[in-house]
């Protein structure tokens, strides 16, 4: 078995240290590893956007990602989106309009949708039914995910 | 995933070392969305994975008056985001809009779809229409080969043991150039070209005439296809539906695609004809100036 590197990395804001095998996915690191187990696995090879995370600032699949690659960079998932405790607006209006019903998807959407938000505060519906596109929900036909984000948006804006 | 060692060379000399030592199971990584699937799925087995987007030659980004250098490993999405290559190579943008969701692109690189020589890979036919040159670094030093030659097989191109892609250089546009690549697929997003179709033009001055033309096919072919007497079929042509119709049946009959669950083999040499001509029309439209890519990325199914 090939030997287990030690990664540094800025983990949701914090100086972290972690042990991995190289053949380890960033997925499997932030949940086996590290416990942090709200990136989610739907299918292991970037077609559902379930475990997407914030590669330094660049939206992508940690499933798509090697635990040893982040060495040095920067990564933001799901357990970084809310600050001290209060939720993020994204959260909080994916509550409000019901925008999960089994949830394994949403963790994967509110990361996503943040990254939008950070690119652009003020998408329209095309914009984020696009930058959406990637993610994957099997339970809520899609719509009331599209509204949460555009409420944000629009009380952003 | 089986087991491998990862190692992160800094310069190309380390990455020829360390490719060159693995034989064929070292493999350069760069983005990831072809190679982690493909080890992930078992269809691969390496002894050691070289990432490669350490070394600054492959993710840089240089652009002049003499041409479009792109390190190999650059993601789709730095590529969006550089306004002076949507200005000057909108053709480039066709392809890295199209190459998975936001979050592939956001690690995916023309380089790795080059090496990764899929026919049907979204960026290649776009490549060969934009003549560019494939720069190449290995244990002989280096080497450079033309995007049409690059590719020898489904998954299979003419690196040889320790040998990487470094950069790739698209030439500046002459004057009167456009460029375009369209591909057909069931969905809106996030699926495999049935077909793709690249297409590039040169205009004479006065915009009425077609100087030089250059057509490549994806995913009709065991590699991407450079339909070399298609676009030769245009030079010193009127710009007229009548002489596009006549390279789009030159690219129906070069056409020579497989039936698979994608689509039929009929179906996909009427593709090549019809995504040949339309992407023409394009290449036209943006070489007289009267063509954006935000209005192409409406044809190509957004939106
Ligand atoms: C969900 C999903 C959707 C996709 N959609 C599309 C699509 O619409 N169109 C499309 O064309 N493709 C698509 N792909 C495939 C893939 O994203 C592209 O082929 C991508 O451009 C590969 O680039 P990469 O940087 O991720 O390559 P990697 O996965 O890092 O590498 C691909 C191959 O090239 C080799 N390689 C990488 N860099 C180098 C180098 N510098 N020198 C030599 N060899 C190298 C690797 O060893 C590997 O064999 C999709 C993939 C996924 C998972
Ligand atoms: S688990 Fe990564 S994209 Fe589905
Ligand atoms: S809420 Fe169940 S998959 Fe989206």
């Amino acid at each position: 078995m090939a030997k287990r590197i030690a990664v540094e990395t800025t983990l949701n804001g914090e100086e972290t240290v972690f042990l991995c095998e190289p053949r380890q996915t960033l997925l499997e690191a932030l949940r086996d590893n590290l416990g942090l187990i709200g990136s989610k696995e739907g299918c292991g090879n970037g077609n559902c956007g379930a475990c997407n995370v914030i590669l330094d600032g660049v939206l992508v699949n940690s499933c798509l990602v090697l635990a040893p690659e982040i060495e040095g960079r920067s990564v933001v998932t799901i357990e970084g989106i809310a600050e001290d405790g209060v939720l993020h607006p994204l959260q909080q209006k994916f509550l409000e309009h019901a925008s999960l019903q089994c949830g394994i998807c949403t963790p994967g959407f509110i990361v996503s949708a943040k990254a939008l938000l950070d690119d652009n505060p003020a998408p329209n519906e095309y914009d984020v039914r696009l930058w959406l596109a990637g993610n994957l929900c099997r339970c809520t036909g899609y719509d009331k995910i599209v509204r949460a984000v555009l409420d944000v948006a629009e009380n952003d804006a | 995933m089986q087991a491998f060692d990862f190692v992160a060379p800094t310069s190309v000399d380390e990455a020829v070392s360390a490719l060159a030592a693995g034989g064929g199971r070292a493999r350069p990584l760069s983005g990831g969305t072809d190679l982690i699937a493909q080890l992930q799925e078992g269809r691969l087995a390496l002894d050691t994975v070289v990432d490669v987007k350490r070394i600054p030659e492959l993710m840089a980004i240089s652009i002049s008056d003499d041409g479009l250098t792109l390190g190999a490993s650059v993601a789709c999405q730095s590529i969006n985001a550089n306004q002076a290559i949507r200005d000057a190579y909108p053709a480039l943008i066709d392809s890295t809009h199209l190459i998975g969701g936001t979050q592939i692109q956001g690690r995916a690189s023309i380089g790795g779809n080059l090496c990764n020589s899929s026919p049907a890979a979204d960026s290649i036919p776009n490549l060969i229409a934009h003549s560019v040159t494939c720069h190449i670094a290995g244990p002989n030093g280096r080497r450079s080969v033309a995007a049409e030659d690059f590719c020898t097989g489904p998954g299979r191109n003419v690196l040889a043991n320790g040998e990487f892609l470094v950069a790739i250089e698209f030439p500046a546009p002459p004057a009167n150039f456009g460029a375009a690549y369209l591909r057909f697929i069931p969905r809106n997003e996030m699926d495999i070209a049935v077909v793709g179709a690249g297409a590039s033009v040169v205009l004479s001055d006065d915009k009425s005439t077609i100087q030089s033309a250059r057509v490549a096919l994806g995913a009709v072919a065991p590699t991407p296809l450079f339909v070399q007497e298609a676009g030769d079929s245009l030079a010193g042509q009127p710009v007229s539906e009548e002489t596009l119709a006549k390279a789009a049946d030159l690219a129906r009959e070069a056409a020579k695609p497989i039936s698979d669950m994608r689509g039929t083999i009929p179906q996909r040499k009427h593709l090549s004809a019809v995504l040949t001509q339309r992407a023409l029309r394009i290449a036209i439209d943006r070489a007289r100036g009267t063509k954006t890519v935000d209005e192409l990325g409406r044809l190509n199914g957004h939106g």
